[in-house]
């Protein structure tokens, strides 16, 4: 394993100075705010260091990673669906992708846990450990229910050649209405869940998809059809738990 | 924890995460489609890559920059460093006070945009499927700026007390409005990063923030106004990359009028 990250790191020198690229911002901002403005030494230089160390490889075997996997993955399964011709299959592939990579995603068992708690305080349901966790599950399958489901149109959308951004507007449109009225305390969280769906590996993948289907379906172009299932999958998360809110 | 016991955690946790994706893959590979997946040996060793790198990836933030950023975050709210003295909570606030806060936030949300790997996978594809048209760097750049300004807008936002709804509601229609005007190829792209910037680096950061000033300022809801900058995060890039593409067809709309104008005269020129 070491061997295979070492001949990664050596072979693609070019990866890790791309990564160093991307994180000297965060280190410049830092530094300017501790030293400048703040006027304090930076607390454990060592520990800062090393952890610099380890984002910067990180970072270039992810690239790495996912130009040799998560990439060609997405593209070879868009192409064997398209050969099989089966768009039933492929439109439940593409929910089981959504639901899957987004239910046990932990950043949204973190923000389902905070929801019950904020609606236990709000009074919207009981104060006991039970009607709480009965809250967060829920929620938690609705959130990925509702990302299976945009994963699952934006792909019939590539298919049919729908345009985009009349279902975007749509949707924005359904969201800016629910949200003058929905309950304060959901639209923070509505809006949270929309972001964390998206994952750093589910990312790669889905986009590799959607341009993997554009290009290898006849009359559609990559570039206008095969973007937007991130798209999607951030906007549905939003609409669907303020109609959670709103209906618990 | 040891360095080496919190790589092992991450690494277990990071396996967990892909776990449901790959028995997605595998179910349909093997139940529907049927048929091998061409180089299954470089496919294995990328996704050994991209567990490994992201779990590197992730210690890396928990151990060093997470912790530093949030103490800066909480330094920089703290009534002590904005006022100067201690102050009775009685007292008004000055929006213009907290102006290092609002520098402070949109230095970050640039500067973790540009770290953010999903956006980094997005851009890459982009920049391939466009043949270059559309630069890596370009678009991480344009959505790291429109990151910045929302995060600072939003800062303002919780500082002032403005009901969220209202940006949130401005901010989509603006959006709607730039999409009929912005060029077609830009706009799935754009849409896209609006989705992706809200990730891992990014939001644990911005809720530090959020939540920092949301409890040192009076009147203001934690939970509320916290997860508010988030949306804000996620809003801006679209249109700041709309615009950027916008900003790029009137400039060459612009050139084009001004070359025509200069052949014509040139042809009258030769007519005299």
């Amino acid at each position: 394993m070491i061997k295979l990250i070492l001949d990664y790191l050596g072979g693609y020198l070019g990866f890790l100075r791309g990564s160093i690229q991307d994180l000297l911002p965060i280190i410049l901002v830092i530094a300017f705010f501790q030293v400048v403005i703040l006027q304090k030494p930076i607390p454990n230089l060592g520990q800062l260091l090393v952890g610099a160390l380890l984002v910067v490889i990180g970072l270039a075997l992810f690239i790495r990673g996912l130009q040799i996997s998560l990439f060609p993955l997405g593209d070879a399964m868009a192409h064997a669906f398209t050969r099989k011709g089966s768009v039933l299959w492929l439109l439940l592939f593409a929910f089981f992708l959504g639901f899957g990579t987004t239910v046990a995603e932990p950043a949204l068992i973190a923000v389902a846990g905070e929801a019950a708690k904020v609606a236990a305080v709000g009074g919207m349901i009981e104060y006991t450990e039970a009607s709480m966790d009965d809250y967060a599950f829920w929620l938690r399958l609705t959130v990925a229910f509702s990302v299976g489901l945009a994963i699952a149109v934006g792909v019939m959308r590539i298919i049919k050649g729908w345009p985009l951004h009349y279902l975007i507007i749509g949707g924005y449109l359904g969201v800016v209405i629910m949200t003058a009225f929905a309950p304060e305390e959901i639209i923070g969280i509505a809006f949270d869940s929309g972001g964390v769906t998206t994952s750093t590996i589910t990312v790669p993948l889905v986009t590799a998809l959607g341009v993997g289907l554009a290009s290898s379906i006849k009359g559609r172009n990559p570039m206008t059809d095969g973007f937007g299932l991130i798209a999607f999958a951030s906007l549905t998360p939003i609409m669907f738990v303020m109609i959670f809110g709103m209906v618990i | 924890m040891g360095l080496f016991d919190h790589i092992i955690n991450v690494l277990l946790d990071t396996i967990r995460d892909v776990i449901p994706i790959m028995s997605v893959i595998i179910g349909f590979q093997v139940l529907v489609i049927k048929k091998p997946l061409p180089n299954l040996g470089v496919i294995i060793k990328g996704f050994i890559l991209v567990i490994l790198g992201l779990a590197f990836f992730l210690v890396g933030l928990q151990e060093a920059l997470f912790p530093l950023g949030k103490l800066m975050a909480e330094q920089l709210t703290d009534p002590a460093f904005i006022h100067g003295t201690v102050v009775d909570p009685a007292q008004a606030i000055n929006w213009h006070e907290y102006m290092w806060v609002y520098i402070f936030a949109a230095a970050t949300g640039f500067a973790t945009t540009i770290a953010e790997p999903a956006l980094k996978a997005v851009a890459l594809k982009a920049s391939d499927v466009s043949g270059g048209t559309v630069s890596v760097r370009g678009l991480r750049v344009t959505v790291a700026i429109g990151v910045s300004v929302g995060v600072a807008l939003g800062t303002h936002r919780i500082v002032v007390g403005a009901p969220l709804h209202y940006y949130i509601i401005i901010g989509y229609l603006v959006v709607i409005v730039q999409t009929f005007f912005a060029p077609k190829s830009i706009i799935a792209v754009a849409y896209d990063s609006g989705g992706v910037t809200t990730s891992t680096v990014t939001v644990p950061l911005l809720a530090a923030l959020g939540l920092g000033l949301a409890s040192t300022i009076p009147g203001r809801n934690p939970v509320i106004d916290g997860f508010g900058l988030i949306a804000f995060a996620a809003l801006f890039p679209i249109i700041s990359v709309m615009g950027y593409a916008q900003l790029g067809q009137w400039r060459y709309r612009k050139q084009m009028k001004k070359l025509g104008k200069q052949r014509q005269e040139s042809k009258h020129g030769s007519d005299k």
